[in-house]
């Protein structure tokens, strides 16, 4: 392209421009320029989605992995089965807590196979045939620097499993095992409690479509955080870090 | 569930009973064996270093130092000073010293029980405590822990061990008041026996130096033991108020236990680690 042709081509587009401009006066007399305001405005919504989605959508699930428990467990089931938590979850003489029951629990009952459900038969198959434990991912587990007593709990406060469990007992499946890859900790008891959104322990609770199965979506109620709130409350104290830390 | 107290009341635990844990070592009986330090390191996990006689770089939670009258021979005498944390209390302006300077709320002095804590995993290894404690009793971890091989199975499940980078110091086996604590609640009682809750280096002394208990409990042996006419403090000038009581008959050594900077009493001429 020559210099020359370029030139004519620069003054056909200023021609252009200030007939486009005529144009719109003649349309909408609006001062040139007033519209600007709303640039910022768009620029902040544009900002503040991108990065509400970032930390809300696309952050969590970089910073948590996710496991499956080997068997899909239903507790209501064997709720209504053996009555309450203590049949499986029980205290020892020493004032311990067992926890989560050992294989010799379950083969009290499922030596034989007492149902059709696959889940069942690989309990047997896997686990109690070979004398395997399960290895059942602990939600709840805490990390190395704190103590919990489930005596000081539940046999001297007086309260109810479901207070910091949820409704797991209400639960037909077992929700997928979360931990930080970072610190290797369940999603249960590490770290804060976003904006209080689990404050009131389990709005996530939701009912499955069809079938009326109870499914916990997303529990968290073993947070520092939430451990120091009900001490607070009910206490009406700051504890002692030597309370919960060893 | 327990009425709700107000933050107001007092920082004493609510509702429930508060205790002063405390100490009293006989210095007449203790003959300086160690047994206490060995106790303390196998309970509370303390780590090996390649050379654990070198003083200056084990950490022990509870070291036990010798001190001598200083007189030529055939008066000479020493004494042994076993010295864990002194869990100071602090009275009137004074405060427990490193609680005050830390900057990570990484230590606490509790009302309910009177125990100085050390969370590890708040500490930030400032070293501040170290420097504002007057005792020498916490120690910094320069290394990541190590065991002889092998020995990292018998670490203690009730303590956490400590990385790298952090101080630590004597809990008085805090683990074990919650272990019996635990049992306590179970059983439906909250209050303690003397018994129930004893620590490693109690347990361990071959004499009987040591007595632990709970100072303000008449019942307890330590109650009546502090009373002695023979029992100070380390260092009680400066108004940290321990919860560490020695008893000696020997006048030098109360005095060795008075020893402070600008004004050393007379007799004692060094203080050397045993």
């Amino acid at each position: 392209m020559s210099t020359t042709e370029e030139k004519e081509q620069t003054v056909a587009e200023n021609e252009q421009e200030k007939g486009g401009d005529e144009q719109a006066a003649e349309v909408a007399p609006v001062k040139p320029g007033t519209w600007r305001f709303l640039i910022p405005i768009a620029a902040f919504a544009l900002g503040f989605m991108s990065h509400f989605s970032l930390g809300w959508v696309i952050l969590p699930p970089i910073l948590y992995a996710e496991k499956q428990q080997p068997i899909d467990f239903s507790h209501k089931l064997h709720v209504d089965e053996v009555g309450d938590c203590e049949g499986c979850h029980y205290f020892r003489e020493d004032g311990s807590f067992s926890g989560i029951p050992e294989l010799e629990n379950c083969a009290e009952c499922h030596e034989e196979a007492m149902g059709e459900d696959p889940e069942e038969a690989k309990l047997i198959t896997e686990y109690i045939e070979p004398g395997k434990e399960i290895p059942w991912l602990i939600y709840a587990r805490q990390p190395q620097c704190v103590f919990f007593s489930h005596a000081a709990h539940v046999k001297m406060g007086e309260m109810d499993c479901a207070i910091c469990h949820g409704p797991i007992g209400d639960s037909d499946h077992v929700r997928p095992y979360q931990y930080n890859r970072l610190t290797k900790y369940s999603r249960d008891i590490w770290g804060w409690n976003i904006a209080g959104l689990s404050k009131n322990g389990w709005a996530y609770l939701k009912q499955a479509d069809n079938s009326g199965e109870i499914k916990i979506e997303h529990a968290a109620r073993m947070k520092m955080d939430d451990c120091a709130e009900c001490h607070m409350e009910k206490r009406g104290v700051h504890e002692a870090c030597f309370v919960c830390h060893k | 569930m327990k009425e709700v107290h107000h933050k107001a009341d007092e920082h004493h635990g609510a509702h429930e009973k508060t205790y002063k844990y405390g100490m009293v070592v006989d210095l007449d009986k203790c003959t300086g064996c160690g047994a206490c330090m060995v106790a303390c390191m196998a309970e509370n996990n303390l780590s090996f270093r390649k050379d654990n006689s070198d003083r200056l770089r084990s950490n022990l939670w509870m070291r036990v130092y010798k001190i001598s009258n200083g007189r030529p021979f055939p008066d000479t005498d020493i004494s042994f000073i076993p010295r864990p944390c002194q869990h100071c209390e602090g009275e009137g302006h004074h405060h427990t010293p490193c609680v005050s300077v830390c900057p990570a709320t990484a230590t606490d002095y509790s009302h309910e029980t009177g125990i100085v804590s050390q969370v590890y995993t708040r500490c930030f290894g400032c070293r501040y405590c170290m420097a504002a404690c007057p005792y020498h009793v916490r120690v910094f971890n320069w290394w990541d822990p190590t065991w002889p091989k092998g020995m990292e199975k018998y670490l203690n499940p009730d303590v956490s061990v400590r990385m790298r980078g952090v101080v630590e110091k004597c809990s008085f086996c805090y683990h074990r008041y919650q272990r019996a604590k635990n049992k306590a609640y179970a059983e439906g009682r909250r209050e303690l026996h003397e018994d129930e809750y004893q620590t490693a280096c109690t347990q361990a002394c071959p004499a009987g130096a040591i007595t632990f208990g709970d100072l303000k409990n008449p019942e307890h042996k330590v109650h009546k033991l502090k009373k002695s006419r023979y029992a100070f403090r380390l260092l009680e000038k400066l108004g940290t108020n321990p919860k560490i009581y020695y008893v000696s008959t020997r006048d030098w050594g109360r005095k060795a236990g008075e020893v402070y900077a600008g004004e050393e009493p007379k007799g004692v001429t060094h203080v050397t680690h045993a």
